[in-house]
């Protein structure tokens, strides 16, 4: 059996990446893909706990967090559109309206 | 049933009339009715006062004092006071003379203000004087009382400059109303801080609880005595005594029968009812009696020399008024306060008639107040000029006249109480009080006419001669209400007023005295001295002007020295007033309030806007910048924690 360690430490890998990929990235879809992928890391870490503690609350509280990850996408995705379609690009350090 | 359970009627009417003429004055086209509403609240009230008085004589001595609770005022903590009006021999007396004098003027007044724009505004404005006043008399506590004190100031201020736009000497009346007002406000300052110590040291503003209270302390105690000098301080200020009588001689900017109810009858007697009603405090504290007597005794040669010079018909009456209150002080200080009282009366019979006929003969010439621009008046005016020689000769000490009794009176106690300098200061200030009254009257209706062509003066209508005419009549007879002893009478004004100075007068432990020859001679030499003055003024200003013309080359430096009243105001504006000014200008204005208060305010708001124009930049809209400071706060936090 893999050990608990070995789950959290490739989740925290996942989540730095993730951090990195949103701090980092200018392209909005690629920015986020990074939160996903921090919120999967997540994910992740709950999965490994639920499995070591023997207790089922982490696994439900996973497909919480998929279920408002899936609206997060949408609504994200929708914004991503209107943007591209004001702006013409999803380059982040180009749209700078968030400071009203 | 018992009358004094109306008095609070007799305060009513004239807010009542206040109120009718105040808020609907302007809408009432006829003069008439304004007059007559304004008048008739004070006759009301005058009529009540009457019944009430006749009852409280009616009735035994020690069931003359009653409290009239209206209703209670505040309620705070220990503090609880009420809206209630004590009368007693005291008020009464007082009542009578506001509210009789005050009908008297304001029917004159029906006459003399006729014509004018703001006719309406000035009977709003007396009726509320008068109801302010009587709460000044008859209230039953230092609060109370404090507010009729503030009323009446309130109301002075407003009828000095009544004629705002009316030239005055160097400015317009205006600035004599805030003169008046301000002065006014030092003397306020010595009353309110009196008030403060007696709450403090009885726990009380009643006047019951704190004399009551007050009797068990001992002569020359500490306390009593700032108490007695501050209230004393408050008295100068409202009743014009040196240091604070510079107030009252610009105050003749307004109208005239302002001057005679306000400025002479009434409201500058309020410091002498005052000292009287607190009676206990100076008769405790010996040094305060006799500063209130060398004040009073000063005042009154000080003013009347200055009177001996002016010119303004009504400016002389100023200077005598203040002259005349100082002689009400003298008889305060030497423990005489019935007799001081006493004199508050005769004095508002002739002091009212004075200025009303000086209203009167003003009235004449079309506002002409310079009695070098006057003269031969009398067959014009014969009314008026005969009132006005009763007034005189009732002023200048003349048995059997108000005045006689009332100045002979105090005369006699301040020599009999041993200051005998007080008593040479007192009598030299009759003789010339005789003097500058005659000078006046001669200048005024004697000799050949020197007013223009093109005036014709002729006698004032009824509404005004018939005040007159009664004013005449009580200037004469006034003083029978206290006839002394010497004189075969029975001092009946002082006996009745006896209940109100038990305390004060067990404390000074003054006896009655027998009558001594020295009363017989003293009197004679009032009188003498009195008919001198009297011969002295006809002599010089009705057959040989020139000697007052030499007199006053001669001695040019006297005569500029009175001219100039002492330079008082001139010392006042160099050693007070302009260091204020200045002060206010230079450290209040430029350099406290604009420097530190403003500096204080804009530096603040300096401080933000250089801080926020470093902090703005972190807010540029960027997306990702943002993300990066959660990230850094999120390591922050953790990184506390961890350490931790």
């Amino acid at each position: 059996m893999i050990p608990l360690n070995y789950y959290l430490a490739l989740s925290a890998i996942l989540f730095s990446i993730g951090v990195v990929g949103v701090l980092a990235r200018r392209n909005a879809i690629i920015v986020f893909m990074s939160i996903e992928l921090m919120l999967n890391s997540v994910n992740l870490t709950l999965v490994a706990f639920s499995a070591y503690l023997g207790n089922a609350t982490g696994q439900i509280f996973v497909f919480f967090v998929l279920t408002v990850a899936a609206a997060e996408a949408a609504v994200g995705l929708a914004i991503i559109i209107a943007l591209f379609r004001n702006k013409m690009t999803v380059n982040i350090d180009e749209i700078n309206i968030m400071k009203w | 049933m018992v009358m004094q359970e109306y008095i609070g009627f007799v305060v009513l009417f004239p807010f009542i009339g206040f109120l009718i003429n105040g808020l609907l004055g302007s809408k009432i086209k006829s003069e008439k009715i304004i007059g007559s509403i304004g008048s008739g609240v004070i006759g009301i009230g005058f009529a009540i006062a009457v019944v009430i008085f006749f009852q409280m004589l009616a009735s035994p001595v020690e069931n003359r004092s009653h409290i009239i609770e209206i209703f209670n005022w505040i309620n705070v903590g220990s503090i609880s006071i009420n809206v209630a009006y004590q009368v007693d021999q005291l008020s009464i007396i007082m009542t009578l003379v506001v509210t009789g004098i005050g009908f008297l003027i304001h029917v004159y007044a029906i006459g003399y203000m006729h014509g004018d724009k703001g006719y309406w505004r000035f009977f709003a404005y007396l009726n509320l004087f008068i109801f302010m006043m009587l709460n000044l008399v008859l209230a039953d506590n230092f609060l109370l009382m404090f507010l009729g004190w503030e009323g009446v100031g309130l109301c002075s201020y407003l009828l000095i400059g009544f004629w705002y736009d009316k030239k005055f000497e160097k400015g317009t009346t205006n600035d004599a109303a805030m003169k008046a007002f301000v002065v006014n406000r030092v003397g306020d300052f010595g009353f309110l801080i009196a008030m403060f110590l007696i709450f403090i040291t009885f726990g009380s503003l009643n006047y019951e609880t704190v004399f009551g209270r007050a009797a068990v302390f001992s002569v020359g105690d500490a306390t009593i005595f700032w108490i007695a000098l501050l209230l004393f301080v408050g008295a100068t200020g409202k009743s014009a005594q040196i240091p604070l009588y510079v107030w009252l001689p610009d105050a003749m900017a307004g109208p005239t029968p302002v001057s005679a109810l306000i400025h002479a009858a009434t409201m500058v007697t309020a410091g002498v009812y005052m000292v009287a009603r607190a009676s206990v405090f100076f008769a405790l504290s010996p040094s305060v009696m006799l500063i209130v007597a060398i004040i009073g005794a000063l005042t009154a040669i000080l003013a009347a020399s200055i009177g001996l010079v002016q010119n303004g018909i009504k400016k002389v009456l100023a200077y005598s008024t203040i002259s005349q209150l100082g002689y009400m002080f003298l008889a305060l200080g030497v423990g005489a306060f019935a007799t001081g009282l006493f004199h508050v009366v005769t004095h508002a019979f002739f002091k009212a008639l004075l200025f009303l006929g000086a209203g009167s003969v003003i009235h004449a010439l079309h506002n002409e107040e310079d009695i070098q621009k006057m003269g031969g008046l009398k067959s014009k005016m014969p009314t008026t000029y005969k009132t006005f020689v009763i007034a005189a000769l009732a002023i200048s000490g003349i048995p059997p006249l108000s005045g006689f009794f009332s100045k002979d009176e105090i005369l006699w106690k301040v020599f009999d109480a041993g200051y005998w300098p007080l008593w040479i200061l007192a009598a030299g200030g009759a003789a010339l009080t005789a003097f500058y009254m005659f000078r006046l009257t001669i200048l005024t209706f004697e000799g050949s006419p020197r007013w223009d062509k093109d005036k014709h003066p002729h006698e004032a209508p009824e509404v005004m001669t018939v005040p007159l005419i009664i004013l005449a009549v009580l200037s004469v007879v006034g003083g029978f209400i206290g006839i002394p002893a010497a004189l075969g009478g029975g001092n009946a004004i002082e006996h009745f007023l006896d209940p109100i100075f038990e305390r004060s007068n067990s404390i000074l432990a003054l006896g009655h005295h027998d009558v001594v020859p020295t009363e017989y001679i003293l009197m004679l030499l009032s009188v003498v001295i009195a008919v001198v003055g009297i011969l002295f003024a006809r002599h010089i200003y009705l057959n040989r002007k020139d000697i007052a013309e030499k007199l006053s080359e001669k001695y040019s430096g006297i005569h500029n020295l009175l001219w100039n009243k002492y330079f008082v105001d001139e010392i006042y504006d160099a050693t007070i007033l302009t260091p204020t000014v200045k002060a206010s200008d230079k450290l209040l204005w430029k350099f406290f309030d604009i420097g530190i208060i403003d500096g204080a305010v804009n530096g603040t708001a300096k401080l933000i806007n250089i801080f926020s124009s470093y902090t703005r930049r972190m807010q540029a809209g960027f997306t990702q910048s943002y993300a990066t400071y959660f990230v850094a706060g999120i390591i922050i936090i953790l990184a506390i924690l961890i350490i931790r």
